[in-house]
């Protein structure tokens, strides 16, 4: 009794200077290097940082250790028999520049509760001090929040900020929509708040457009553009990130303005507003992005009378 | 007095009226669907010789119960592990998932068996899966495969295991058929994976039909099956043998020249099961929990089947003479005889405890067929129904009632804790037929009790030894002379005068 009072005492005093973050987007979209980068410069601004990665691919993490994490907090706690037999320091490794990295891990693909075991690590996390003594914590999750558990970040007393990773695809511009739909939700009970978007570059027509309308029309901003770049992936395929392995390229300043724009960004997050299908639908058509249905056909009319024409 | 007793209608009506008004508009609107009091029974509907029903007490049905009312209700594993599968005495039933339903469902509800505990039978015993957060995080059939082969081990002389699902199964998606199939094939036995996850459905009655439907995809025509049929065989579908009620209705059947085939599912085997579509008539006991079986068996092998009951001398009567008929002359000859062997014991009964009982009213609020089945085995002891309802009944439950109860019964379908205490306490009957939940706050009410679900640790009450069991059991309960002594407080006149509540 008195111990766990003394913990969640001692939680209350870090949690005030605790800042968690959370980065979610579609699936591929590059959530995992654009967090992984993000924070390997932020930890150049002197913060201590911890990343939770929440996804049974226990891929979020790599860049950062250099090799994919092996000892995840759920394949350990089945070995050892429950969570409970777990010490911290067997899930928690430190990498590029002391970033602490833990890996939730899951079960294989289509067996089990993989959103069950996000709940159950972060509770182990929280409940084991793992966030004392850090600035950051940083949560990478699974492309689609497909049930509770992969919203368990932005809930209560955890990430307070969500950065949503997307570009100018529409799909991903829906996984956005939605996202927010997600934060809204909880931000009533939980005070998450949308910190803002980060677009990284797919180079689809008027993509920068994009981004900022879809930032404006959800009441939040666009944080940074990340240019695509292909030194990203010659850093990926030797497993560090470009802070590390060419820390004097341009896209490496590229990560440490969005750093030092999310670190400058405490606060500053907003509710975010996010709008109905029809709206974002009426967005693609405004940016020409969609085309209408009578366009389709007009194409599609234009198209067949030339083949017919071809034909005769 | 029974044969033409008719409930105060008009005061029931005006009581329904009063439970309701303490409901939420929109909520009693929903309740008022499930309470009425039964009317006169329409003269058309009722085809030439059918039995006429004496009257109408439809109500809304098998709807989702309202958080916190305090349901009776079970759940979908409740309704297979507990009632249907369970009491299959040779296999093994796992309560596959976490710990809690196996364990507050452990010894089952006094389905009494011949065999011996832990070596050829298994009913009291409790297996489970035992779910740990692991197991949920990543799945479950790892372990079941384990629990199977540890079951093989320990006790090699089952002959079948059954897998009833818990909730979690269904919510991670184990894929339990899978493992059925493997472990089957491995250990040269029927394993039949059970859905019945408990969030399914609106109560255990959806957990009946579950199980009913895994005997036809899990055990049915799955074996090659020697049977020498006789003209005479029949089953018995929906008797659990609470208290030995199997045993006591398998006599009189045998005495008729009937071959039981199988019991389903008090006192059974897997064979039973197996054997069962080769019989030539299914006599249904439980209606509501094994219809659907009955149902299949008939369609598929054009085995007839038909109610019975066999609570009370009127009822067994009539029962034996539907059952005989079925099989001709000499048969019928047979109930007769049988009849006629009991007249005196069914006499000697009512004489001993028509005059102790005549005339005392009862309310009942039990499951599956009892509502309506053991009402004429009041009437039969003079006693009078005043109301009755189902935890978990369906329409075709209610229509069937219209066939016992007496013009201006009350019916309450899915009673609240709040509703059924209203009810008893206005109504005040001589004796309140329910569950444990309901014995206590009944008599603290100064009401006798029985508990109606496992004949309160008594029985059988089935054929006519039940019935000799029954009548007794129902006089203890209500001339018990502790009920002389209840004096409530304000009757207590001599006594110290209560003190003032503190300012």
């Amino acid at each position: 009794m008195s111990a766990s009072t003394m913990k969640s005492a001692t939680k209350g005093k870090t949690m005030a200077a605790l800042r968690q973050i959370a980065f979610y987007g579609k699936g591929g979209i590059g959530k995992s290097t654009t967090s992984q980068n993000t924070l390997a410069a932020l930890v150049d601004l002197g913060q201590k940082i911890l990343i939770v990665g929440c996804d049974p691919k226990a891929d979020s993490t790599r860049l950062i250790l250099h090799a994919k994490a092996q000892d995840t907090v759920l394949s350990l706690a089945a070995e050892a028999g429950s969570v409970e037999d777990l010490e911290i320091g067997d899930v928690l490794k430190t990498g590029y520049k002391g970033i602490k990295c833990v890996e939730s891990g899951g079960p294989e693909p289509g067996v089990g509760c993989a959103g069950r075991g996000v709940i159950t690590s972060i509770n182990f996390l929280e409940e084991n001090g793992a966030y004392d003594d850090v600035d950051y914590v940083s949560y990478d999750v699974l492309g689609d929040v497909v049930c509770g558990g992969f919203a368990m970040p932005i809930r209560e007393n955890k990430a307070q900020e969500i950065y949503i990773v997307m570009s100018g695809e529409m799909m991903a511009l829906y996984a956005a929509n939605n996202i927010a739909k997600g934060i809204l939700k909880y931000a009533h009970s939980g005070g998450v708040r949308l910190g803002g978007l980060i677009c990284n570059e797919r180079q689809t027509d008027k993509e920068l457009e994009l981004a900022e309308a879809l930032a404006a029309k959800l009441s939040s901003k666009l944080m940074h553009f990340v240019p695509r770049d292909n030194i990203v992936q010659h850093a990926e395929l030797r497993r560090q990130t470009v802070i590390e392995y060419a820390p004097d390229s341009k896209q490496a300043d590229e990560y440490r303005q969005l750093a030092s724009k999310i670190h400058n960004n405490s606060g500053k997050g907003t509710i975010p507003t996010p709008i109905t299908m029809e709206e974002l639908e009426q967005m693609l058509l405004d940016f020409g992005i969609m085309k209408t249905e009578e366009q389709q056909l007009a194409e599609l009319a234009a198209k067949e009378a030339k083949r017919v024409a071809a034909l005769a | 007095m029974s044969a033409d007793h008719e409930n105060d209608g008009v005061f029931n009506e005006k009581l329904i009226e009063e439970v309701l008004s303490a409901y939420p508009d929109k909520f009693a609107k929903r309740r008022r669907k499930h309470l009425s009091v039964a009317t006169a029974a329409s003269d058309d509907g009722a085809a030439e010789g059918d039995d006429k029903a004496l009257t109408e007490c439809s109500v809304k049905s098998n709807i989702k119960s309202i958080p916190g009312v305090m349901t009776v209700r079970g759940c979908a594993y409740a309704g297979s592990k507990g009632v249907v599968w369970g009491p299959v005495k040779d296999m093994v039933h796992i309560s596959h998932g976490p710990v809690g339903c196996g364990q507050y469902s452990w010894s089952q509800r006094r389905n009494y068996y011949v065999g011996t505990t832990g070596i050829d039978s298994f009913v009291t015993m409790q297996f489970t899966s035992d779910f740990q957060e692991k197991d949920i995080v990543f799945g479950g059939d790892k372990k079941l495969d384990k629990v199977i082969d540890e079951i093989e081990t320990l006790f090699p002389l089952n002959h079948g295991i059954t897998i009833q699902s818990e909730c979690p199964i269904g919510l991670i998606g184990d894929d339990i058929e899978a493992v059925a199939r493997k472990k089957a094939a491995a250990i040269k036995k029927t394993i039949v994976p059970v859905r019945c996850e408990g969030f399914r459905g609106v109560s255990q009655s959806l957990g009946h039909h579950i199980a009913n439907d895994a005997i036809r995809d899990w055990v049915f025509d799955k074996k090659e099956i020697e049977f020498e049929a006789t003209p005479y065989d029949v089953n018995v579908i929906g008797d659990y043998n609470i208290g030995g009620d199997a045993w006591a209705s398998r006599v009189l059947l045998e005495e008729l020249g009937l071959r039981v085939v199988g019991n389903w599912s008090g006192d059974a085997t897997l064979a039973e099961i197996e054997h069962a579509p080769k019989a030539k008539l299914n006599l249904v006991h439980c209606y509501r929990s094994m219809n659907y079986i009955c149902r299949h068996m008939e369609e598929k092998y054009g085995v007839q089947w038909m109610e019975y009951n066999f609570f009370g001398p009127s009822q067994i009567e009539g029962s034996l003479r539907k059952i005989a008929k079925f099989f001709g002359p000499e048969i019928e000859e047979k109930a007769e005889a049988v009849i006629a062997k009991y007249r005196p014991l069914v006499d000697a009964v009512v004489a001993k405890y028509k005059p102790r009982l005549e005339g005392k009213s009862v309310m009942l609020y039990v499951g599956g067929l009892r509502p309506r089945h053991v009402i004429t085995a009041y009437e039969d002891l003079g006693m009078v129904i005043a109301g009755t309802g189902y935890e978990f009944g369906h329409n075709d439950d209610y229509q069937r009632t219209g066939h016992y109860v007496k013009k201006g019964t009350l019916i309450y379908d899915d009673a609240s804790g709040y509703e059924l205490e209203k009810f008893i306490e206005k109504v005040r009957p001589d004796l309140v037929g329910s569950g444990v939940k309901e014995k206590y706050p009944v008599q603290k009410m100064g009401i006798p009790f029985r508990q109606m679900h496992s004949w309160d640790y008594s029985g059988p009450y089935h054929g006519y030894d039940g019935f000799a069991i029954f009548a007794r059991d129902m006089d203890l309960a209500i001339n018990n002379p502790v009920w002389g002594l209840f004096d409530p407080p304000w009757k207590q006149k001599d006594k110290m005068p209560l003190l003032e509540a503190a300012e």
